[in-house]
C-alpha cells in the first residue's frame, strides 16, 4: 500500500487501575487503503470497539492512549489539539454506533440534527442544507424523505433510525467511516439491508469503512481485508478472501470453524474451548496459548508479533522461520 | 394527551379532598372547637347555640361535605386566638410571602440551573470542584443556620441590611409590596437569600448529575462523533434533555419554598403566612393551622399538574400520536 | 479469612480508606455520638439541675475568669450561669437521640409497610403507595410541623413538655418513613415471585417469614444508604422545629433549642452562647450528610 489513507502504528490503549494500568489494546498495527473495507473481528473485549473510538479521538476516561501514532493521509492526528481533532471528527472521519436507539437526540426532529451536523462542517445556508439533508435521507432508503425529515427520532422504526444515523455519518462526506457494531441491535431482518446502504453509500462516495462486529459471516460479503483480534492485538490480517479459505492462526482456525455453512456438512459446529482471558489476567507468551491445541513451550515464553505470510500477516510462533527451521512442531 | 390531562385533573382533586379530611378531621377532634370559642364563663345554652352554630350536631360526613363547601367559598373559619376571620388574616399576610419566595425562587432557578451546568462541564476543575464542595455544606446547613449567619454579618457587624421584618410597604389595592420602597428592597435580601440557598444548592446538585448522566448517553457520543462544538453538545443537546426531570425537580422546589419560608419567616420575624403558622401551631389556633394546610395544598397540587403539562411542551415523545410511529 | 480480615480487604473498605472526606466524617461522627453518649462523665455541671448554677457566673466570657467568681469556663456562659460547653454536651444527647430514634422509627415502620405492600399486593399495595406519594408530594418539615401541631392539641396543656420529645421523634420519624417503604417494596416485589417463595407455600411453611430472610439482606446496603441520610436530615428537622418553639422544651433542649435561645443574645455581644451550639450542630449535620453522601457513591459505583 503506498498512500494509505489511514496508519495505525504500535497503538496500545491504557486503562490506569489501583493495581496499575491494564493494556486492553496492545502494540496493534495496520494501514487502510482508500475506498477499502476493512472488516474487524473479535470476541467483546479483545479492543476492536476501543481501537475505533481512539481513531475518532473519542475514548472515553479513564481509557488513554499510552503510545503509538494515528496517521490521517500523511498527518498524525492522535495528538492534534482538541478542536483540530473536533473538525476531523464528522468531516473527515464518523461514525455509526451500534443502537440507533439511543444514538438519536430524542429532543430533536431528523432535520434539526442532520442540518446542524451539515452546517458544522460545511459552509452551506440553511436551506441548503435542508435540501442535502432530504437528499441524504433518500440516498440511505427512507421512503417520503421530504415529509420524514420533519419527524423526531421515535417516529421511526429500529432500522430506519439506523439509516438515519448512517445518513448523519455521511453528511459532510467523511474519507472514513467507522462503523461500531452497526447492525448488532437490530432485528435479523433488517440487518442485510442496513449492511448494505453502509457499503453501496460509501463506496459511492468513497469512504473507506472500517466494520466492527463479531459476525464474520457480515464480514464475509462485505469487507476487502479483515483483522482478527483477540486479547488486545491483532492474531491475523488480510485478504478476506484468504483468510476464510485458509485460515492461518489457530484463533482464526477456531473462528471460521464456528460460522455454519450450506455447503459442509458437519454434524456440530466447533467451539473454541475455554475463554478470552482477562485484562488483569493475560497469560505470559501467547495471549491465546491456553486455549490453542497447537501451543509449544515458545508460546508460553514470548509474545508473537505479526509475521509477513504473502498477502497477510499472522502473529502465530507456528509460522516463525527459525521455529520453523527446527522443525520443532509435530 | 386530553386524557392524560382529565386523569391528572381527577388525581389532583382526590388528593386535595384527602388533605380536606385531614384539615377537617383537626379541626373536628384536635381539642373542642366548643371550648376553644367560649371562654370560662358560658351557659349549656351557649354550648348549644355553639353546636348548632357550627352544625357539629349533624352527622360525620355531612359536616364534612359543609366544611368543604365553606372552604370553597373562602370561608375557613375564625381564628381561636385572633377571633378574626382565617381567611382575613391570611389574606393580609399572602403578599409578604410570596413575594419573599417569588424572589427566592428566581434566585434558585437562576444560580441553581447556571451553576448546575458549569459544574457538570467543568468536571475536575478547581473551581466547578469547591462549588460542589461548598453546596455540600450548604445542604448540610440548616436554613436558620444561614438565616442567623447572614444577620450577623450583614445586620449586626457591617449593619447595612436589617435583620427583621419587611420595612415600609406600599398598598396597591389589597395587596402590600415592599418593592416599591428602599426599606422594602433591603429587607427582602437576606431573606430571601436565606430561602433561596438550599433550593439552588439542590437545583444545582440535581442540575449536574442529570447533565453528567446525559452527557454519558450514546447521542451525546455521536454528537461529538459528528463532530459538533462543546458548544452546541453542552447547551444544544444535553441542556435541553436535562431540563426534562429538573423541570420537575424544580417545580416541587417552588413548592417547598413556600412551606420552607415557615422558617425564614421565623428568622427574620417576615410577617408572611408561614409566620403565622407557627404561632398557630404554639397557640393550637386550629382553624389557622387547617387553612394553611389546605391552602399549601392548592398550590403544590397546582405546581404539580403545571409541572406535568410542561413535560408536553419540551418532549416529542409524549406527544407525538401514536399512529405516526414507523413499524 | 474472617469476617474482619474480609472487610479490611474489601473494596468497601479500600475505598473508605481513600477517601480522606469520608474518613474525617466518620471519626467525626463518632465523636460526636461518643461525646453524647458520655455527656454526664464529660459535662462539668449538669446545667439543668438548678442547684448546681450560680447566677454570678452569668455571662462569662469564653476562656476569661469571671469578673465575680474567678470561675473559668472555657466555652463561656449563659446569662443564667450555665456552662456552655455542658449544655452543648447534653444538647447533643437530645439531638442524636431524637435523630436515632427518629430514623429507626421510620425505617421499621417503612419497611413494615413496604413489606406488606409489595407481599399483598392489589388494593393495599394501591393504597399504602398513593399515602406514600402523596406525604411525598408534602416537605418533610411540614408533615413533621403539622403532626407536631396535632400532637399538641391533643394531649392536655400540663404534659405538653413531658411527652415533647417523644411527639418530635413520631412527627419527625413520620414523615421519613417513604423512601424505606419504596426500597422494601421494590426488593418483596422482586423476590415474591421466585421459586423458594412458591415452595415454602406448597410445604405449608409461612412465606412470609422466609421473604423476610432473603429480603432484608438484599435491602441492606440501600436502607443503610437512606437511613444515614435520613439521620443527617432528622437531626436538621429535629434543630428546626426546636429553633421554631415547637420541639425540644427548655427544660430538655436540643441543639436547636439552644440556638434558638442563643440567637436572642446576638445584638448585645453575647456571641458564643449562639455560636458553640451552632457549630457543634454544623458538624454534626455536615460529617453525617457527608458520611451519607459517601455511602451511597460508594455502593452505588453507577453515580460517579
Amino acid at each position: 500500500m503506498t498512500n494509505p489513507l489511514l496508519s495505525v502504528k504500535d497503538l496500545v490503549i491504557e486503562f490506569p487501575t489501583r493495581f496499575g494500568p491494564l493494556t486492553a489494546v496492545d502494540t496493534i498495527n495496520f494501514d487502510l487503503a482508500p475506498g477499502e473495507i476493512l472488516g474487524v473481528v473479535g470476541e467483546s473485549g479483545a479492543g476492536k470497539s476501543l481501537t475505533g473510538s481512539a481513531i475518532m479521538g473519542l475514548l472515553d476516561p479513564p481509557g488513554r492512549i499510552a503510545s503509538g501514532e494515528i496517521w490521517l493521509k500523511g498527518e498524525r492526528i492522535d495528538n492534534l489539539p482538541n478542536e483540530a481533532q473536533r473538525a476531523i471528527r464528522g468531516r473527515r472521519i464518523s461514525m455509526v454506533f451500534q443502537d440507533p436507539l439511543t444514538s438519536l437526540n430524542p429532543l430533536y426532529t431528523i432535520a434539526e440534527q442532520l442540518i446542524e451536523t451539515i452546517r458544522t462542517h460545511l459552509k452551506v445556508s440553511e436551506s441548503e442544507a435542508r435540501k442535502r439533508a432530504i437528499g441524504l435521507l433518500d440516498d440511505v432508503g427512507i421512503p417520503a424523505a421530504e415529509r420524514r425529515i420533519d419527524d423526531y427520532p421515535h417516529q421511526f422504526s429500529g432500522g430506519m433510525r439506523q439509516r438515519v444515523v448512517i445518513a448523519l455519518a455521511l453528511a459532510a462526506e467523511p474519507e472514513l467511516v467507522i462503523a461500531d457494531e452497526p447492525t448488532t441491535a437490530l432485528d435479523v431482518s433488517v440487518q442485510a439491508q442496513i449492511i448494505d446502504v453502509l457499503k453501496e453509500q460509501c463506496s459511492e462516495r468513497g469512504a473507506s469503512v472500517i466494520l466492527i462486529t463479531h459476525d464474520m459471516g457480515v464480514i464475509a460479503e462485505t469487507a476487502n481485508r479483515v483483522a482478527v483480534m483477540y486479547s488486545g492485538r491483532i492474531a491475523e490480517i488480510g485478504p478476506v478472501k484468504d483468510i476464510i479459505q485458509n485460515a492461518m492462526h489457530p484463533y482464526t482456525v477456531g473462528l471460521m470453524g464456528s460460522i455454519p455453512t450450506l455447503a459442509q456438512e458437519e454434524d456440530r459446529l466447533v467451539q473454541i474451548p475455554g475463554s478470552m482471558p482477562r485484562l488483569n489476567d493475560i497469560p505470559q507468551g501467547c495471549a491465546f496459548n491456553p486455549r490453542c491445541d497447537r501451543a509449544f513451550e515458545k508460546c508460553r515464553i514470548d509474545r508473537p508479533d505479526l509475521i509477513d505470510q504473502g498477502t497477510r500477516q499472522v502473529a502465530c510462533w507456528l509460522y516463525d522461520e527459525t521455529v520453523l527451521a527446527k522443525g520443532k512442531i509435530a | 394527551m386530553l386524557a392524560y390531562v382529565i386523569r391528572r385533573v381527577f388525581q389532583s382533586l382526590f388528593v386535595l379532598l384527602m388533605v380536606g379530611l385531614v384539615a377537617f378531621s383537626m379541626f373536628r377532634f384536635v381539642g373542642d372547637p366548643v371550648d376553644n370559642l367560649l371562654g370560662q364563663e358560658r351557659t349549656q345554652a351557649d354550648i348549644e347555640r355553639v353546636r348548632e352554630q357550627l352544625g357539629l350536631n349533624d352527622p360525620f360526613p355531612i359536616q364534612y361535605v359543609k366544611f368543604l363547601g365553606n372552604v370553597t367559598r373562602g370561608n375557613f373559619g375564625v381564628s381561636y386566638r385572633q377571633g378574626r376571620p382565617v381567611a382575613d388574616i391570611i389574606a393580609e399576610r399572602a403578599p409578604a410571602t410570596l413575594e419573599l419566595a417569588g424572589v427566592s425562587a428566581l434566585l434558585a432557578v437562576v444560580f441553581g440551573v447556571g451553576l448546575g451546568v458549569f459544574t457538570a462541564i467543568r468536571r475536575d476543575g478547581i473551581v466547578a470542584n469547591f462549588i460542589m464542595t461548598t453546596s455540600l455544606i450548604g445542604v448540610s446547613l440548616p436554613t436558620f443556620l444561614i438565616g442567623i449567619l447572614l444577620i450577623y454579618i450583614f445586620a449586626v457587624e457591617l449593619g447595612w441590611l436589617p435583620s427583621f421584618g419587611r420595612g415600609e410597604t406600599v398598598q396597591l389595592g389589597w395587596w402590600s409590596t415592599g418593592f416599591l420602597t428602599e426599606s422594602g428592597l433591603k429587607a427582602i435580601i437576606l431573606p430571601a437569600i436565606t430561602l433561596g440557598l438550599y433550593q439552588m444548592t439542590l437545583i444545582m446538585r440535581l442540575v449536574r448529575a442529570e447533565m453528567l448522566e446525559v452527557l454519558r448517553t450514546d447521542y451525546i457520543k455521536f454528537a461529538r462523533a459528528r463532530g459538533l462544538s462543546e458548544r452546541a453538545i453542552n447547551f444544544g443537546h444535553a441542556l435541553k434533555n436535562t431540563m426534562v426531570p429538573v423541570i420537575t425537580v424544580t417545580g416541587l422546589q417552588i413548592g417547598s419554598i413556600i412551606a420552607f419560608a415557615i422558617i425564614t419567616e421565623t428568622v427574620f420575624q417576615w410577617p408572611g403566612v408561614g409566620l403565622l403558622f407557627i404561632n398557630a401551631i404554639q397557640f393550637v389556633d386550629i382553624p389557622v393551622m387547617a387553612a394553611y394546610l389546605m391552602l399549601i395544598s392548592v398550590m403544590f397540587v397546582l405546581i404539580n399538574l403545571i409541572v406535568d403539562l410542561l413535560y408536553f411542551a419540551i418532549d416529542p415523545r409524549l406527544s407525538a400520536d401514536a399512529s405516526s410511529r414507523g413499524h | 479469612m474472617n469476617n474482619l480480615s474480609r472487610f479490611l480487604a474489601s473494596d468497601f473498605f479500600y475505598k473508605f480508606r481513600r477517601s480522606p472526606v469520608a474518613v474525617i466524617a466518620f471519626i467525626v461522627t463518632v465523636f460526636l455520638v461518643l461525646s453524647a453518649v458520655l455527656a454526664p462523665l464529660l459535662a462539668t455541671q449538669n446545667p439543668f439541675d438548678p442547684g448546681s448554677l450560680n447566677l454570678m457566673n452569668g455571662f462569662s466570657k469564653p476562656g476569661v475568669p469571671n469578673d465575680f467568681t474567678g470561675e473559668t469556663f472555657m466555652l463561656g456562659t449563659d446569662d443564667q450561669g450555665r456552662d456552655i460547653y455542658s449544655t452543648i454536651l447534653y444538647g447533643l444527647r437530645v439531638s442524636l437521640f431524637v435523630g436515632f430514634s427518629a430514623v429507626v422509627f421510620a425505617m421499621v415502620l417503612g419497611a413494615t409497610l413496604g413489606l406488606i405492600a409489595g407481599y399483598t399486593g392489589g388494593r393495599t399495595d394501591t393504597i399504602i403507595m398513593r399515602i406514600a406519594d402523596i406525604q411525598l408530594t408534602f416537605p418533610a418539615i411540614l408533615v413533621a410541623l403539622l403532626i407536631f401541631g396535632i400532637a399538641k392539641g391533643i394531649t392536655p396543656p400540663s404534659y405538653r413538655d413531658e411527652v415533647a420529645i417523644w411527639v418530635l421523634i413520631i412527627a419527625i420519624g413520620l414523615s421519613d418513613w417513604v423512601q424505606f417503604a419504596r426500597v422494601v417494596r421494590g426488593a418483596t416485589l422482586v423476590e415474591r415471585n421466585k421459586e423458594y417463595v412458591q415452595a415454602a407455600k406448597l410445604i405449608g411453611r409461612s412465606p412470609f417469614s422466609i421473604m423476610i430472610k432473603h429480603i432484608l439482606p438484599n435491602t441492606l446496603g440501600p436502607v443503610l444508604v437512606i437511613a444515614t441520610i435520613s439521620l443527617a436530615l432528622a437531626i436538621i428537622a429535629e434543630a428546626t422545629l426546636s429553633f421554631l418553639g415547637v420541639g425540644a422544651p427548655p427544660t430538655q433542649p436540643s441543639l436547636g433549642t439552644l440556638i434558638r435561645i442563643g440567637q436572642g443574645f446576638l445584638f448585645s455581644g453575647e456571641w458564643w452562647i449562639l455560636f458553640y451550639p451552632a457549630m457543634t450542630l454544623l458538624l454534626l449535620a455536615l460529617s453525617v450528610n457527608l458520611l451519607g453522601d459517601w455511602l451511597r457513591d460508594a455502593l452505588n459505583p453507577k453515580l460517579k
